[in-house]
């Protein structure tokens, strides 16, 4: 069982009244507990079963402008005293920084708003089994498919962040996911895909044979891949690859990288980014949404934003520490970005592919070739060849590579957003890359 | 080392009668027991931007029957706690049998000192360091736009208990320094990184002024980027340096040889063991013992005792590494390469220090033979997909090679390859085989572990480089 809100509380005052006891000014704390219970599948046999159960204090105490912090998964009083004491001596020598705060007590949030985070119902063992033997049996249809492992997980948390400011709030969220991955076989070669569903209720999750059939089917389709020869090209990114270019944006206008100086869009707030249909917003306020929140992580009041409208870059994303050093407020960003999303396109998916002759579409990139600094962007990709509009055959070990400034402003969206992640981004292409192949 | 038992309303009897009792029925298993001391302390933008220490205590909990593994895990270390994690255990074991395997090997080889690096070294001295470090880089001129300079600490006593209490003990220390500048000259900003680390106290590595080397390190890999052209795109010769290019050993043809891979048969190698996988003069180890090294293990995570793990011999396939459950699944032994990340994860097969053995050949002969190609010396990490064998690294200090010469620096680009047939296209294998600095960290499962690897410089006939010049 989840531990209640008192059961928390107590534990954060805790470590509040005994950090002002030795010295302290400001103190915040974050008290977590989460249950988690996965079960796993292969080739249609229960491969593992995992309980977890983990507590979590993180503490930062100041005294005046000194900041020091301790995390630790051992509640025990006797333990939190120690690493109290810990942390005060640590603090205490800790060199002065001017920005170090707690945030203004007028930015932090009030109510805190049913978002519909937390659903009750338990899915027993026993269920998640029968779930994924209709997950495995449906992947597993096709002779093709060789290997099939599919999971499920149902994890269930608790929080109590709080400030000596007088700020206290938590609530319980939950989250159920499930997973397949196929593997598919022709002539002794292999390819790999997978499918995966998360939802805040069990209710909303898709049906197992969905997740089964579109794993298969995907794996199936990579089979057999050429190498193409290295051109300049447009580049469609399936769905799910296509929110990257958003966590791309979120990493290279959060305020740290601006205030650092290590954003290839600093100095970029007002100016045009991307081509002027194009808007982006993160709205933490979304019913079930896997990204939602009442407040950020040192519980500021966060709320819809939009960060790219019409193409201009409207707003970064600030927290306390570094909304400071630019003299900006926090717009409760801390912990970066909610359900954050482009509004969708106006083409459909097929007129898209139709928009010219022959394109690249990477449904995959592999390496961490993103560069926020310089916006240098190299990755390994896989996919397929569009020609006429049409998936002719699957594409594999090869390059796409571009600069993120010229890529943002040669998007074009289709129609087909849905929001299945926290970061959501329909199909989209980006009008010249260059491929590297043979 | 740590008593888990103390201040619990349970002792160390009582637990190893829980263990017996749930496991008397399967075939493997244990009570796997975690207190990890760690720290951060960071310097950023000429200020001290975060101190923090991390103590983290729990268990993990293991049975395992045929090919199944139920586990449980919690922070909690008490009677009830772990008879709620019993009778999970047994409830998803329930219509299995096994026989309990108590074999396990002992050793009395130990690879590093119970030290505890994060007191070892006062709070004050390291945030003396770190402003040093800032101090220094940025005396070497305005061009100097950022420093971030970093020490990761940490100190992990586990403790595990099978069966018939027989129980296991290691203490690992594990440190890692970190220095990144960021340059600025005309408007283009470029990033070095360096660091250094291992099982060993800080000042093992930063003693002397050795820190120093540390930072020209970085600024010098910033230094050259500043200078760089775009990179070229295609198919072309590369000449890789020695020591952390060795990246590519452990994407391309590390992950492809863990055992659960090859249990399953979803790795490209599953049916290559005993074939020529690799040029003739490739040899390639996976070794846990070296002393000290980042990746280096007394025992592994079910308490096997490491080892130095021959996978490529003169170009052939010799092994695979193995945990304990797909050793016994495959009918072979543990290589003592089962590890996790902490108590919260399962085990899984992993490299330790994955190392190329050095060949004959010298770096001058590999560049003078190359016509259009490119020179890689620092990368930035990679990822593979072990299915179909394709893998990737990040340059993030290359040269283009013209006519047997190093020519201009080039920017960051991926290079991608094919596991399976990249070794049988290394053409020279150099005689300067080097230790990467102590850096690196492993993503399997979610689970990231510390790893070392090493590796002479080599000569690729062809791969895919990643650039945007065609």
């Amino acid at each position: 069982m989840i531990r209640d809100q008192e059961f928390l509380s107590d534990i954060a005052f805790y470590c509040i009244e005994n950090s002002k006891k030795l010295g302290a000014t400001d103190v915040g704390v974050k008290v977590i507990h989460s249950v988690s219970e996965n079960v796993s599948f292969r080739n249609k046999k229960l491969d593992e079963s995992n309980r977890a159960d983990s507590f979590a204090v993180n503490l930062t105490t100041y005294i005046e402008k000194k900041k020091s912090s301790i995390n630790s998964s051992d509640l025990s009083k006797s333990n939190l005293e120690k690493l109290i004491e810990r942390c005060i001596d640590a603090t205490k020598i800790t060199p002065s920084d001017e920005n170090n705060s707690l945030p203004d007590k007028d930015l932090m949030s009030k109510e805190i708003r049913d978002l519909n985070l937390y659903d009750e119902t338990h899915y027993p063992n026993d269920k998640k089994i029968e779930f994924l033997k209709n997950v495995e049996e449906t992947a597993s249809t096709e002779e093709k498919i060789v290997n099939t492992e599919a999971g499920f997980t149902e994890n269930k948390n608790n929080f109590i962040l709080a400030n000596s400011n007088g700020f206290l709030g938590g609530y319980k969220t939950s989250n159920f996911s499930s997973s397949c991955v196929a593997v598919s076989r022709i002539n002794g070669a292999m390819e790999r895909d997978y499918e995966f569903g998360s939802t805040r209720f069990l209710q909303d999750m898709m049906k197992p044979e969905e997740i089964g059939k579109i794993a298969a089917d995907k794996a199936i389709k990579k089979l057999g891949p050429k190498k193409i020869k290295s051109e300049k090209i447009g580049v469609i990114f399936d769905k799910r690859i296509s929110k990257g270019i958003l966590s791309t944006l979120a990493s290279a206008i959060s305020a740290s990288a601006i205030a650092r100086g290590t954003s290839f869009l600093k100095d970029q707030i007002n100016s045009e980014v991307f081509p002027n249909s194009i808007n982006i917003i993160d709205d933490p306020k979304i019913e079930k949404g896997l990204g939602s929140q009442n407040f950020d992580s040192e519980g500021v009041e966060t709320n819809s934003l939009k960060l790219v409208e019409n193409g201009i870059l409207k707003n970064y994303l600030i927290d306390t520490y570094y909304g400071k050093k630019l003299n900006l407020k926090s717009n409760g960003r801390s912990g970066g970005t909610t359900n954050l999303y482009f509004e969708n396109g106006t083409l459909s998916f097929k007129d898209l592919l139709n928009s010219e002759k022959k394109f690249l579409y990477i449904t995959e990139t592999i390496g961490h070739g993103g560069n926020i600094i310089t916006g240098d962007y190299s990755v390994g990709a896989s996919g397929f060849m569009v020609e006429d509009g049409e998936l002719t055959y699957p594409v594999s070990e090869i390059t796409i590579a571009g600069n993120f400034k010229e890529m943002f402003k040669n998007i074009t969206l289709a129609n087909d957003l849905e929001m299945k992640y926290s970061t959501n981004a329909p199909t989209l292409l980006i009008n010249q890359m260059t491929v590297a192949g043979k | 080392m740590s008593n888990f038992f103390k201040e619990t309303d349970i002792d160390t009897s009582q637990a190893e009668a829980i263990v017996t009792e749930t496991l008397k029925n399967c075939d493997d298993g244990e009570l796997y027991l975690e207190n990890h001391k760690s720290e951060s302390i960071v310097l950023d933008d000429n200020k001290i931007k975060s101190s923090t220490y991390n103590s983290d205590l729990g268990y993990g909990f293991r049975a395992v029957t045929g090919e199944v593994v139920a586990y449980s895990h919690s922070n909690d270390i008490s009677k009830e706690s772990l008879r709620k994690s019993s009778d999970n255990l047994k409830d998803t074991l329930k219509s299995k049998k096994g026989t309990y395997n108590h074999e396990i090997p002992k050793t009395n080889n130990k690879y590093y000192e119970n030290i505890n690096p994060i007191e070892s070294k006062t709070f004050d001295s390291k945030i003396d360091l770190l402003n040093s470090v800032n101090n220094y880089l940025r005396s070497k001129g305005s061009i100097v736009n950022q420093v971030t300079a970093n020490f990761l600490g940490e100190h992990k006593s586990i403790e595990i208990i099978r069966s018939d209490n027989q129980v296991l003990k290691d203490d690992r220390p594990l440190v890692r320094f970190n220095v990144s500048v960021v340059l600025e000259k005309d408007g283009k900003k470029e990033t070095g990184v360096y660091g250094v680390g291992g099982r060993q106290s800080y000042d093992d590595y930063l003693k002397d002024g050795s820190w120093k080397d540390v930072c020209d390190e970085a600024f010098r890999i910033a230094n050259v980027n500043l200078e760089s052209k775009p990179a070229p795109a295609g198919e072309m010769k590369v000449v890789l340096g020695p020591g952390w290019p060795a990246i590519l050993i452990h994407e391309a043809i590390g992950h492809g040889l863990e055992g659960d891979f090859n249990r399953k048969k979803t790795s490209a190698f599953h049916n290559l063991m005993g074939q020529q996988v690799a040029s003739e003069g490739v040899t390639i180890v996976d070794d846990g013992t070296l002393h000290q090294r980042r990746g280096s293990l007394t025992i592994d995570d079910e308490g096997t005792p490491t080892e130095n793990t021959v996978l490529i011999e003169n170009g052939i396939l010799k092994n695979y590494m193995q945990d304990r459950l797909n050793a016994r699944l495959m009918g072979t032994k543990s290589t003592g390469s089962g590890r996790r990340e902490s108590y919260k994860h399962v085990v899984l097969p992993r490299m330790r220090n994955t190392m190329m053995l050095s060949g004959k050949y010298s770096q001058d002969e590999m560049i003078s033979s190359v016509d259009k190609g490119i020179f890689a010396v620092s990368f930035g990490g990679g990822q593979v997909d072990i299915t179909s064998g394709k893998f990737v690294f990040n340059c993030t200090e290359a040269y283009e090679i013209n006519n047997g010469k190093i020519g201009s620096p080039i920017k960051g680009a991926t290079l991608i390859g094919d596991g399976p047939s990249i070794l049988k296209e290394v053409s020279l294998v150099g005689n300067d085989m080097k230790l990467d600095p102590g850096i690196g960290t492993c993503g399997k499962a979610g689970q990231g572990v510390p790893v070392g690897v090493a590796q002479p410089s080599i000569l690729i006939n062809k791969m895919t480089v990643g650039g945007t010049k065609l």
